[in-house]
């Protein structure tokens, strides 16, 4: 497939979103959305969830140079459902010409992607609606002080858990059942991996869904400046594997190498205060086994 | 203009397709459902230009259609009970986003225990939620509503989503003759939507809905709200008026039936209050002043109309087909403070009934007109009165005894 994203020089120019809003420094999430929002450009409405972005457009201000809907926890794909509806009746009937139209594009955590937002993503799936949409992934519900999601993976701490012992929600595995238009992995540490998704989701009708790995030094526990780092090591040790479901097939874009190459689940693990009582007063050895074997198992079975 | 019998359902199906909305988010319920499956082979059959989607619960269906019109289209849906309270939060939700759409609720009584009956509890529910609230009690006056909703709601002065009432079982699935106005002459009363300020389109970025932090300008849009929704009521009768000046029908914010010479008054709204209307005319002819006033506003809440109707009575039986556990019928408070603050001598005797349906005989009409006439005369104030019968206390054993009740 051509792409015009080739190399970092090749990612857009003119940005889409103003500096300046209230998220944390270092925040992943807001990484990959400004970068998604940059690719798709022009004419958009956001249709968000409750959740940390939510706290962007915050009275007088957006930081948006598109549209903004803030609707409710459970239920943004309906109001993208509302909204893209509307459009569509306008332009049929005359009242706003094609040029005017929008890309609808759902925004949410992974507290409402994975849980009380799951129904109203399904039923919008299952109608074929055209629309985007972007998870931030932070693993948990963040902007309430980072407590246990059905996204926080084995192992980790939050507020309602010293350690995790539930597993990762395979969301992305839950959308490709729905055989959307296009599904994706994304990493705001990868920006060419990412911009080519968006510009091949682009090209297609239907839904176009993507996942962002969302470093998050509050609810995470590291430093802000290492988030790229962060983000590169999740890729790297192959955690956040970097995949699009389109045509009927799963193809992983940037896989890590090989096992023996790629460097241990541990350097991921140890950059985080999360994962510290993983390391300290002991090893937890059994546990580190543990999460290295399930990252292991998903390369053997991808292969 | 032809003239048709259908349900109340049908009357509800027929007021959206003649304000010709262009857009109806769906999902069924009982009683409602009549309603989604007519415009559905309406707009199938091509003889509605609406768009119509099924969502997946009510709670998506009124974000749905909320965001539709905040992008700038003529928005219908339709609930009842459960589901409108499924969808609660976002009533709240739509009416602070300051967009017009018509709601229609067939009442049904709420769980627990489920029920397939009609009371008011469901849309007592949303009272506070700034949708505003039309109550029907003939079909006509739902077909009729539904278009009055429409010019209200999109009113500058008030820029809010309504909701048309009816009640579910009764109302929705009796047939009466309607008169349906001609579809072009209801386009001279509903010119297309006009979005004012409120729309999404590429080339005019808007963000809305967004975060207020802080209290005083939280205040701020939320007393906006409240001033909107007090326009209604200039906005409903000029609505009204012109209804009346284009197709002949004219309906008040609270109807005041044989109350010109009355001491007594009921007070009941929604298509039970039809059996009131049945009960002042078998006591007028028994020699009793009495009337009923009906009012079809309920929010916002038609105080002056209501006190001017009441001003010289000496009782007044409230009946509230609804109940708020812990302190009695909601109209009756709502009224009782209102002739409060207006200076009424009038005693107002509280009695709820009608709860899933139940029926209200005419004997229990003239009990309740009783007792406010012994009120009325200086006896202590009762408290509120739930209306139930020896006999039907007597079965209700039977059946406990038959389900093994244990006390």
């Amino acid at each position: 497939m051509t792409t015009q994203y080739k190399s970092l020089k090749d990612l857009p120019r003119e940005h889409q979103m103003a500096p300046g809003t209230a998220m944390c420094a270092g925040c992943g999430g807001l990484e990959a959305i400004k970068q998604i929002a940059d690719v798709l450009g022009e004419n958009t409405v956001f249709v968000n969830a409750a959740g940390c972005m939510t706290l962007l457009s915050v009275y007088p201000h957006t930081p948006f140079r598109g549209s903004w809907l803030y609707t409710a926890m459970g239920s943004a794909p309906a109001g993208a459902q509302g909204v893209r509806d509307a459009l569509d009746v306008l332009m049929r009937r005359g009242r706003i010409p094609a040029e005017e139209n929008l890309k609808v594009v759902v925004l949410t955590g992974d507290g409402a992607a994975n849980g009380i937002g799951l129904g109203s993503t399904s039923g919008a799936m299952d109608r074929g609606l055209d629309f985007y949409y972007v998870c931030y992934d932070n693993e948990g519900y963040g902007n309430t002080g980072h407590q246990t999601s059905s996204a926080t993976p084995l192992g980790a701490e939050t507020a309602t858990a010293h350690s995790n012992a539930g597993g990762k929600k395979d969301l992305f595995g839950i959308w490709v059942a729905h055989r959307p238009a296009y599904v994706a992995t994304v990493a705001g540490a990868e920006p060419v991996d990412l911009a080519r998704k968006v510009e091949r989701a682009m090209g297609l009708q239907g839904p176009k869904m993507f996942i962002a790995f969302a470093p998050c030094p509050t609810g995470w526990h590291f430093e802000p400046r290492e988030s790229v780092e962060v983000g590169k090591l999740a890729v790297k040790t192959g955690l956040w594997p970097l995949k699009e479901y389109v045509d009927g097939k799963v193809v992983h874009t940037r896989p890590p190498r090989p096992r023996g190459e790629r460097p241990a689940l541990e350097e991921y693990l140890r950059t985080q205060g999360r994962y510290r009582h993983l390391f300290e007063p002991r090893r937890d050895e059994a546990m580190l086994a543990r999460l290295q074997a399930q990252v292991d198992a998903y390369w053997d079975s991808a292969a | 203009m032809e003239r048709k019998l259908i349900t109340g359902n049908g009357a509800a199906a027929w007021g959206a397709r003649l304000a010709d909305v262009d857009y109806i988010p769906a999902f069924p319920i009982t009683p409602q459902t009549e309603i989604v499956e007519r415009l559905s082979a309406w707009v199938e059959g091509g003889d509605m230009a609406a768009r119509m989607v099924m969502l997946e619960s009510e709670h998506s269906m009124l974000t749905a259609a909320g965001a539709a019109a905040a992008t700038g289209v003529r928005v219908f849906t339709a609930t009842s009970s459960q589901g409108l309270l499924y969808g609660m939060e976002m009533l709240y939700t739509v009416a602070g986003w300051h967009v017009p759409l018509v709601l229609v609720n067939v009442s049904r009584g709420l769980a627990a225990p489920i029920t397939l009956e009609p009371d008011h509890n469901d849309v007592m529910a949303a009272r506070d939620s700034g949708f505003l609230q039309i109550h029907c009690s003939t079909c006509q006056e739902v077909l009729d509503s539904i278009l009055l909703a429409y010019r209200m709601a999109e009113d500058p002065r008030v820029r809010l989503p309504v909701l048309v009432n009816l009640d579910g079982f009764y109302l929705s699935f009796t047939r009466e003759p309607v008169l349906l106005p001609a579809a072009d002459a209801v386009r001279e009363y509903l010119p297309p939507f006009d979005p004012q300020h409120t729309a999404f389109r590429g080339g005019a970025p808007q963000a809305q809905a967004v975060a207020v932090l802080g209290g005083s300008l939280y205040s701020y849009f939320r007393y906006e709200l409240h001033q909107a929704a007090m326009q209604a009521l200039p906005a409903y009768e000029d609505a009204a008026r012109e209804f009346e000046r284009r197709f002949g029908r004219y309906h008040p914010a609270v109807e005041a039936y044989r109350m010109d010479d009355a001491e007594f008054a009921f007070v009941m709204i929604g298509a039970f209050a039809t059996k009131a209307k049945a009960a002042v005319d078998a006591m007028r002819a028994d020699g009793w002043r009495i009337g009923l006033i009906r009012p079809r506003l309920l929010r916002p809440f038609p105080e002056a109309d209501i006190v001017a109707a009441a001003s010289g009575l000496r009782g007044i039986a409230v009946i509230d087909q609804n109940l708020s556990a812990g302190y009695g019928g909601i109209l009756q408070h709502e009224l009782s403070a209102a002739l409060f603050r207006a200076g009424s001598q009038a005693k107002v005797a509280g009695f709820v009934g009608g709860l899933g349906g139940r029926d209200i005989p005419l004997e229990e009409f003239v009990a309740m007109a009783q007792d406010a006439r012994t009120a009325a005369d200086g006896a202590p104030m009762p408290p509120t009165r739930l209306l139930f019968t020896e006999s039907e206390l007597r079965n209700t054993r039977r059946m406990q005894e038959i389900a093994q009740h244990h006390d």
